[in-house]
């Protein structure tokens, strides 16, 4: 049992907790050592992948205490390929945030660190009450991020954010307080062996547990009808936040996978399957709304969150369908989506910081100072999100629509999925050329000190370059992924790793 | 006690989400401590209602009260309780900022810059 596979949850924990007792008041050190630990934390994420890609998952029980009874940590494949992956939007949202944007106020770094406990903890975790606690770190974290640098908007957009995953937490402990209830345990593995065996008259109070968590899980995924609250919060907060919280949403996404092939999977007897019927739906609701909000949006965080919305809506709709292609299509749009979403809210608040008063609103404003290269990168992310060849998305979208073809709803799933990608290129193509083409007849004010912008186009072009890479390398990552969808599907295998008496007992029972 | 427990979960969580919907920020504030109180007590009640039975295990003893909602409990209290102060602050901040404390989305009103301005 390799104790590595708590760091990603200790080592940001030990440095945000430096960060803000020593070093509290010297932002230079800060940035050292927050960059220091994101380094270290990316590393370990590798080498965890690497450890996870062959064989079973491992679990880490901590203090030692018998799985069912103590906290256990699993690492399979699913969860190292979104550590990894969080590792990698972190370095690059890090390095694109030391470029200026974590003077704008305090405790950037400390928070930046505590998110990605909160993220880690999140993937790692094989209990339903820690994924709640995690989820809380997470997000008490990114309250601190979403209002950092202050301002009218987001104090208001804030609260805003606040309340609603308030609410959502409420939500959580209601169906956590369930599960609990009516099965006694709250360790997936345990809970996996135990939901089979469930007494006649508690099956109803299970499923409302069930379909409660699923409604928690899609509000944090902003499935529709509960995505309201995302295009609000994500175009108020600072842009390397909203780029980091590209994986908050995903959170939300992993925890449906999660929960819903683990707990409440095709095995699960009475309540086999339960989330099946109401992803799909939701996903397809969610592409429309998307779509329909890219066009509608006269500002372009508000295009970006929602091209974010409906991008979500392809992905659950890939993951909605709990099979293996199904689900390796899904992770492949992931990882796109992440990137190219992380690339496009950073360049967005590029531009946003280049245009003066008019900010991020689709007008013709005065010419920006670097209107080629800002150009030129808009149109490969683009190109990227909303998924036309070259670039990962026409790919992950490929996948996405070969593994709906066999699902229950393949006609309609491709028609919407078509369809919305049509009305989301027209959305991109037109704030693309009101942004960098409409130009008002008006001199460039004048903007004191123009500050460098090398390094965050870097890190712009270096995500973009991933994404490039995610479709020069796709049939590797696709044969990975495949695997990953296997050993996330293999139940037993995952309650094996975390508790073997579980697995006898419920699979040897009588029925 | 299972219909007053019950009904009394049922009141709170009807007074927490009514005030959570109010364009107010102070109600919002007070309707999510109503609805975390809510779920305490309904934590507490998902490890049965039982009176006079031991947590811990002790010899002679058979019949035990389960004590695992009482650590849910206590964290979920821990969490709610930093969240109500961070959101009183936060509350707080907005309204010395923007001098309002309405929560609703988009430009203000036409109306509401003369009724703030008078409330001041």
């Amino acid at each position: 049992m390799s104790h590595l596979i708590i760091a990603p949850i200790v080592l940001p924990a030990v440095a945000a907790a430096f960060l803000v007792l020593v070093l509290r008041h010297d932002l230079a050190s800060q940035r050292i050592v927050s960059a220091g630990a994101t380094l270290a934390l990316l590393a370990v994420a590798g080498w965890l992948y690497m450890s996870a890609a062959d064989g079973a998952p491992a679990s880490y029980q901590l203090g030692d205490w018998r799985a069912p009874f103590g906290i256990v940590l699993v690492l399979d494949r699913l969860a190292a390929t979104m550590v990894l992956l969080t590792a990698l939007l972190a370095v690059a949202v890090l390095i694109y945030a030391l470029a200026g944007w974590d003077d704008r106020g305090r405790h950037f770094h400390p928070l930046f660190q505590f998110q990605l406990m909160g993220l880690n903890g999140a993937f790692l975790t094989g209990d339903v009450f820690n994924l709640f606690v995690f989820f809380e770190i997470m997000l008490i974290a990114s309250y601190g991020l979403i209002l950092h640098g202050g301002g009218a908007r987001r104090l208001r957009s804030g609260f805003h954010y606040v309340a609603i995953n308030l609410v959502g937490s409420t939500l959580f402990l209601f169906a956590v307080g369930l599960i609990y209830a009516v099965t006694g345990t709250l360790n997936m593995a345990d809970l996996a062996a135990r939901v089979t065996q469930i007494a006649p008259g508690d099956e109803a109070i299970l499923r409302v547990g069930a379909l409660l968590l699923l409604l928690v899980f899609a509000l944090k995924a902003a499935l529709v009808p509960l995505q309201w609250w995302l295009p609000s919060a994500y175009a108020a907060a600072p842009g390397p936040v909203a780029a980091l919280f590209m994986m908050m949403t995903k959170v939300g996404a992993y925890s449906i996978v999660r929960v819903y092939t683990v707990v409440f999977g095709a095995d699960a007897g009475p309540v086999a399957d339960i989330a099946a019927p109401w992803v799909v739906p939701a996903a397809l609701a969610t592409l429309a709304l998307g779509a329909v909000g890219v066009l509608a949006s006269p500002t372009l965080l508000g295009l970006v969150c929602f091209s974010i919305v409906w991008s979500m809506g392809s992905l659950l709709l890939a993951l909605g369908l709990f099979d293996a292609s199904g689900l390796s299509a899904g992770l492949y749009y992931l990882l796109h989506s992440t990137l190219s979403g992380a690339a496009l809210f950073l360049l967005a608040d590029l531009v946003a910081a280049q245009r003066g008063r008019l900010a991020d609103r689709l007008v013709p404003a005065p010419p920006l100072r670097h209107p080629n290269l800002l150009a030129g990168l808009f149109f490969v992310a683009a190109i990227a999100m909303t998924g036309m060849p070259p670039l990962s998305g026409f790919l992950g979208k490929l996948l996405i629509l070969d593994a709906s073809w066999r699902g229950p709803l393949a006609v309609t799933s491709w028609t919407i999925l078509l369809g919305t990608s049509l009305l989301v290129i027209v959305g991109f193509a037109r704030a693309g050329s009101t942004l960098f083409w409409k130009v008002a007849d008006r001199p460039p004010q004048p903007v004191d000190p123009a500050p460098s912008i090398a390094l965050p186009v870097a890190v712009i072009a270096g995500l973009l370059g991933a994404t490039a890479l995610l479709s020069v390398f796709a049939g590797p990552i696709t044969r990975e992924l495949a695997a990953t969808a296997q050993q996330t599907l293999d139940i037993n295998a995952y309650v094996r790793a975390v508790n073997p008496a579980a697995l006898a007992l419920s699979r040897s029972a009588p029925q | 006690m299972e219909i007053l427990v019950a009904s009394g979960i049922g009141v709170l969580t009807m007074v927490g989400l009514y005030l959570v919907l109010s364009r107010h920020a102070f109600p919002v504030i007070i309707g999510t401590t109503f609805l975390s109180y809510a779920v305490n007590l309904f934590l507490f009640a998902m490890g049965r209602l039982a009176i006079d039975k031991a947590p811990i295990i002790t010899k002679g003893v058979t019949d035990y009260a389960d004590p695992l909602p009482q650590a849910l409990v206590l964290t979920a209290i821990v969490i709610s309780f930093g969240m109500t102060a961070l959101v009183v602050v936060l509350a707080l901040r907005g309204f010395l900022e923007t001098g309002t404390e309405r929560v609703e989305n988009g430009e203000p009103r036409r109306d509401a810059p003369k009724r703030e301005a008078t409330r001041r």
